[in-house]
Order: structure tokens, then C-alpha cells, then sequence
């Protein structure tokens, strides 16, 4: 058997702690209990002194009560029970895109904008918008000044890596080539390809006609005629924050669960976020199973099957705990597997392994219990 | 219980007989592909055929399947028992929009020039749910395909569908679209898709772990799909683990009989010394039970069948996928 090398550990404390760690970014694929996690990290960094924010998107809705959070409101709450300073706050999608859209504009086109169907449409449910927007008011709190940390929670996307691509979709989208042309077709193309970008465009305009209807070219027309003030606003906003993700105190904290879909998500992270030279601070990975050690789940199977034939009253109960044994002993192997398969593909990323919890987290004594598993692994 | 080749399309107990198109969704980390691929195993049983559709562009099927990625095409997937076959299909939205506008407009060059300029995915992000609307339309396509005397080219299809979250939103986006688009091609076609997806034709099957968060995300997907006038199909509950301790062997407090404990041990030539450990597991386990019972409770709330399903540790093979599809068809 070859010697297996441990992942380097992950010391939450000292991440948390640290005056340089500026954001703190959980991302990894939905059901993982990123929420949790990023929760559990700034409660953590909030008693130890640190004026925490913590920006959540569609947390499970007893998490939420836990911090005190009731409605969606964009703004970050003092939640009560704490020692030290922790808010909490849950994202509007909605209104954030409200705001970038009111802080570009005069009042009058704003109004416009509101009104235009397609607007209405894009804000709620454009897909890469609430990722936009979560990235948007990430900038907003760390241009406030007001955080020594700020902890975000990323939205559980189709893939995990969503949020990194989204905001610059959405503002390529919003600023991009093709929809310039479909508002001033006169204006657009380059010396050389005038002609192709002619002929493209009007098949592509009678396509889309034919496609969506006339209507709803019309009301994409009149919404970007109005953001025409905009453009270049968005693309260069989601610039900013692709930068600041980047930056020295940023750190990304990989969320998983021992599970192969998990990892796996986990793994293309990890590999994205040093091709993009975004920094890493580790792996977290939730619900480990652990078993009592020193009894296979062979034995222990052979054993209660033994007591099942003598069929004493008196041995019912020894059965049930070596069955449960069984039961738990080859989840933790299978849990064990798993870590190990993603500590041999990434045998450099800290990792800090977090045992999975009978029940969810309802209360602040609930998240404080996995930030201390969080800090001791 | 083996039905016979060629008999009427296999029914999940308590789903509309008349059900063709099986819609599986799920929370996140569920397991919903999983389900899905043993429904499609089970539906094919005995010499039928089946169509395992994905949506979302990761090719979990392949994955799950062990073959190669998926292109845009019908192909075989795997062999159902007693002479059945799953074939898969992977929806790429892209290409489905193309064949749309082959099958159309006959715009197959002019096609190929948008493609190259990025129109094609300009297009398909434009409006909020042309994507869906591509995607459900060639799930019609395919759940209605007939032959030429008039027989269903497919016994049942299955979809492997978006997460809960957005399961509404993705079967009714054809009407959202619709709503948008007051006229066109695409206005005039999502009526046959929402009549489908509307109808008895279509059950909507949805997978949940017993834990907090997917068992509230399934039941307010529940209450929003029937709202909206949709028909459920079974909640499929994955991975419940046994239910091993009684009541009675935990006492208040979570207090487990130590003596008894080392006794039954000892008998059992299991060192006793490992008894306060054990015991200590066990209650663990208990309040697991506790928590799973607790959701079961809450999911007895949607008016539709419960299917649970044992806990298989991944990768699930072909023979797991079959033995997981015996649940489907044996529930009563």
C-alpha cells in the first residue's frame, strides 16, 4: 500500500482572524450546506471580535430564522444573542438590480426602465441575474468601508462555477455586440466585416421576429435605448468585481459533501479558481460520517446476526447498537473514500473535514456547535 | 411482477394510468438523475422502450451510464430486463433551436452564419425562458413521436429534470414566453406543449432526501405545481436510512442501558469495553430516526404516493438502477 500524504488542514480560526482576510466566499454545488457554512464562519469570526456581515441567498428558512433574518430586505441586520458584532442579511435580486439601475440613470429613464416588460422579466429571473446581483452587492459592502469581514454565500447555480462566469455574461450581455447592432444597426460592425455583419443582422432580425414575435424585439429595443447611458456601466461593474475577487483578502472556501457529484463540482472549482489566480483557502467538507473505530462492519454484522439467532430480550439492545454500528461503519468508509480520492487529485488544498450533525442547524448554539467543528476539524 | 411485452405502458401505482411523460425533479444533491434512470429501467421492463431525457448540459447520464458523452441524438443507453431498452437523449439547447429553425423556416445556412456569430446563444439568453421553451418543446416532440401506423415511438419518456427550485417556471415557460411573445411561431406552438405538460399525460415525480431542506422545497413545489394545475406524480423519498433503534431502547435524556448493553455485547463476543462508544452512537442514530420520522411527516402533507428508496452508496450501477426500479412498480 502506498503512503497516502494528509491534506494540509485548513485553520479556519486563523483565516477568520486574520486583519487581512477582507471577503470570505463559500461557493460549491447546491445541498452541500454552503449556507451553513458561511453562517457558522462569520458567527465565528464575529465573537472573535471582528464587525461581520454576512450576505445569504435563499437560505433554508429555519437558518434564517436562527440569525434573526424574516424577509428578504437588503440590509444587513444585527442579529440578536451575539457576542460581538454579527449581521446578517438575505439577497433581493430584485432590488439590487433596481438600484444599479437607479444609480445609472436619471429618475425619468429609470422609471422607463421599470415599466418595460422585458425589464420586469430579466430582473426576476434572467438566468446568471441573481448572480450578478449577489456579486453586485458584494462590491457595495466592501465599497461601504463599514466591514472588517464580509462572508457571502454564493447561489446554488446549475453548475457551481456560475457565479464567476454570470456577472460577466450578464454584462457582456447587457453592453455586447449583438444588442448594439439590434438597436442601431447603422452603428455597427468593423471595416472588414461590415458586409457579413449586414447580412447576418438582417437574418438575424427576421429570425428573432419570427422567433419571439415582434413585441418582444420592441421591448428589448426601448430598454436598451433607455440603459444607452448604461452601457459599458455593467460590463465595467462586473470588471470591478471579477477584480475584487481577486484581490489580496479575498479567499474562496470550497464547500462539499462526501459525495461523487460534490467533489466533483468541488474539483472543477478548485481547478478554475487557480487558472483564474483567484485564492483558494480551502476545502470544507460537510456530513462526514465518522463510526465508533476498533470494530469492522464485518464484525460487528457477524456479531449482531449471532445475538439475532440467541433472540434474548436482554441482547435486543446490543443487537440494535452493533446493526447501527454496521450501518454507520460503511457510511464512514464510504466517506472516508471519498475525501481521500479528492485529497489524492488535490494533494495540496487544505482541507478541514466537519462531521455530519443528526439534525439541522435551527438555532445560534446549532451554528456555533459546527464553527467549533469548523476551527477544531 | 413482470408485465407482459407489449402489454399498455407500465403505471407507477397511484399515478394516472395514462401517464407517458414522467417528470423527475429534485432539490439539488437528491439524487434526482439516479431516480430518473431507474424509473426510465423500470418503465422499460419487459420489452418496452423508454426515453431518458436531460436538460441541463452536464451529461449526468453518460456519467451514470458509464458510456461516452451523449451528443444531441437519440442513442442507446442501456438494456432493461426481459427485453426492454432505455434509450437517452441529451437536449442541448442550442442545437434544439437550430433544428427548430431547420424544421420551420428550412433556415439551415443562414443558421449556421447566427451560430458563428454568437447569435444563436444571444438568442437563447434573450428572452427569460426561450432555453425552456426549446427544452420542453423537443420533449413534446419526442413524448408524442408516433410511427407511421400510428404507434408511440417511445412507451414512456423521462425527464431528468431542473432542480425544484425552478421546476414551475421551466414547465409553464412556454406560457411565460408565450406572454412576451404575443405572436409567432413559438406563441402558436406552446399550446400543444402546455396541454401535454398540463394533462394526466405528464406526471411530476419529486425526489427528496428526509432532511429539512429538500422535504420544504417539496412540499412547496408540490403545492405550487397542483396550484398551477399540474399532476403529481410519487414523492420519491432516496436514501432513507432503516429505521434500527426502538423507541423504547433510548431512555429521557438520550440514556441507553449500559449494563444491558455490555451484557449483549459480551454474548455477542464483541469487547465490552467498546460499550459506552456504541451507546453513544446509537443515540445519534436515534435522533437521525427521530429527524427522518419528523420529515416523513411533513411529506405525508402531498396528496400523492410515497416511494422510498434504500440508501445505495454511489456510483450506482446497472444492476443497483434495476433493483431500485423494482420500488417503482411494487409499491402499494
Amino acid at each position: 500500500m502506498s503512503t497516502r500524504r494528509k491534506p494540509p488542514r485548513l485553520d479556519v480560526d486563523a483565516l477568520l482572524s486574520d486583519e487581512a482576510t477582507r471577503i470570505v466566499v463559500t461557493c460549491g454545488s447546491g445541498g452541500v450546506g454552503k449556507t451553513t457554512t458561511a453562517a457558522a464562519m462569520a458567527l465565528r469570526a464575529a465573537e472573535a471580535g471582528r464587525r461581520t456581515v454576512v450576505l445569504t441567498i435563499d437560505p433554508a428558512r429555519r437558518l434564517a430564522q436562527s440569525m434573526g433574518l424574516t424577509e428578504l430586505d437588503n440590509t444587513p441586520r444585527r442579529v440578536k444573542g451575539v457576542e460581538g458584532e454579527l449581521f446578517a442579511m438575505m439577497l433581493d435580486m430584485k432590488r439590487t438590480f433596481d438600484d444599479v439601475v437607479s444609480a445609472h440613470s436619471t429618475p425619468d429613464r429609470a422609471e422607463q426602465i421599470f415599466a418595460n416588460p422585458f425589464y420586469q422579466a430579466l430582473s426576476s429571473s434572467f438566468a446568471g441575474t441573481q448572480e450578478y446581483m449577489a456579486m453586485e452587492k458584494l462590491s457595495q459592502l466592501a465599497e461601504s468601508g463599514e466591514w472588517e469581514l464580509i462572508i457571502v454565500d454564493t447561489p446554488p447555480s446549475r453548475s457551481a462555477l456560475d457565479f464567476l462566469d454570470a456577472p460577466q455574461r450578464l454584462g457582456r450581455f447587457l453592453d455586447g455586440r449583438m444588442i448594439r447592432m439590434l438597436v442601431a444597426p447603422a452603428k455597427a460592425g468593423g471595416r472588414a466585416s461590415i458586409k457579413l455583419v449586414t447580412v447576418g443582422l438582417t437574418v438575424f432580425s427576421k429570425v428573432l421576429s419570427k422567433i419571439l414575435g415582434g413585441d418582444l424585439l420592441q421591448d428589448v429595443s426601448s430598454f436598451v435605448a433607455a440603459l444607452e447611458t448604461m452601457f459599458g456601466g455593467f460590463r465595467q461593474r462586473a470588471e470591478q468585481t471579477y477584480q475584487l475577487l481577486k484581490a489580496p483578502g479575498t479567499a474562496f472556501v470550497v464547500v462539499a459533501a462526501p459525495e461523487p457529484d460534490a467533489l466533483r463540482e468541488a474539483s472543477y472549482f478548485v481547478e478554475r479558481l487557480s487558472r483564474d489566480d483567484m485564492p483558494l483557502a480551502g476545502l470544507v467538507v460537510n456530513r462526514l460520517h465518522r463510526a465508533v473505530p476498533g470494530l469492522t462492519a464485518r464484525r460487528a454484522e457477524a456479531a449482531a446476526d449471532a445475538l439475532a439467532e440467541k433472540a434474548g430480550s436482554d441482547l435486543a439492545l446490543a443487537e440494535a447498537a452493533l446493526r447501527v454500528h454496521v450501518e454507520t461503519a460503511l457510511t464512514a468508509d464510504h466517506d472516508a473514500r471519498m475525501a481521500r480520492r479528492f485529497a489524492a487529485a488535490h494533494p495540496d488544498v487544505a482541507t478541514v473535514a466537519v462531521p455530519a450533525l443528526p439534525a439541522d442547524v435551527h438555532d445560534l448554539d446549532g451554528l456555533r456547535r459546527i464553527s467549533a467543528l469548523l476551527a477544531n476539524g | 411482477m413482470v408485465a407482459p411485452a407489449n402489454s399498455a405502458v407500465a403505471t407507477v401505482p397511484g399515478v394516472p394510468t395514462d401517464a407517458r411523460l414522467h417528470v423527475v425533479t429534485g432539490k439539488g444533491g437528491t439524487g434526482k438523475t439516479t431516480v430518473a434512470a431507474a424509473l426510465a429501467m423500470a418503465l422499460a421492463e419487459g420489452g418496452r422502450r423508454t426515453l431518458l431525457v436531460e436538460v441541463e448540459g452536464r451529461q449526468a447520464l453518460a456519467q451514470l451510464f458509464d458510456v461516452p458523452a451523449l451528443p444531441y441524438e437519440e442513442r442507446h443507453l442501456a438494456a432493461a430486463r426481459n427485453g426492454g431498452e432505455v434509450v437517452g437523449l441529451a437536449i442541448d439547447p442550442e442545437l434544439a433551436l437550430l433544428e427548430y429553425l431547420e424544421l420551420f423556416y428550412n433556415l439551415k445556412r443562414s443558421a449556421r452564419v447566427l451560430k458563428r456569430m454568437g447569435a444563436i446563444d444571444f438568442a437563447t439568453t434573450l428572452a427569460p425562458g426561450v432555453r425552456d421553451v426549446l427544452l420542453t418543446g423537443k420533449v413534446k416532440e419526442t413524448t408524442t413521436r408516433s410511427d407511421k401506423s400510428g404507434h408511440f415511438i417511445y412507451d414512456a419518456v423521462v425527464l431528468d429534470a431542473p432542480p425544484t427550485g425552478r421546476i414551475r417556471q421551466f414547465l409553464d415557460a412556454t406560457t411565460e414566453v408565450a406572454n412576451l411573445t404575443k405572436a409567432g411561431p413559438i406563441n402558436r406552438q406552446s399550446v400543444g406543449v402546455l396541454d401535454l405538460l398540463h394533462s394526466t399525460r405528464t406526471a411530476i415525480h419529486l425526489v427528496t432526501l428526509l432532511e429539512e431542506m429538500p422535504v420544504q422545497e417539496t412540499v412547496d413545489a408540490a403545492t405550487e405545481l397542483a396550484a398551477n394545475g399540474f399532476h403529481l406524480g410519487a414523492v420519491v423519498v432516496n436514501r432513507a436510512r432503516p429505521t434500527l433503534v426502538d423507541d423504547d431502547q433510548i431512555g429521557p435524556g438520550g440514556r441507553v442501558d449500559l449494563a444491558e448493553l455490555r451484557h449483549g455485547l459480551d454474548a455477542a463476543g464483541v469487547d465490552a469495553a467498546l460499550a459506552e462508544p456504541l451507546a453513544g452512537q446509537l443515540v445519534e442514530y436515534a435522533d437521525r430516526q427521530a429527524v427522518q420520522a419528523e420529515n416523513r411527516a411533513r411529506l405525508a402533507a402531498i396528496p400523492a404516493p410515497r416511494i422510498e428508496l434504500p440508501d445505495l452508496t454511489p456510483p450506482v450501477d446497472l444492476g443497483e438502477l434495476n433493483e431500485l426500479g423494482a420500488y417503482f412498480l411494487d409499491v402499494s
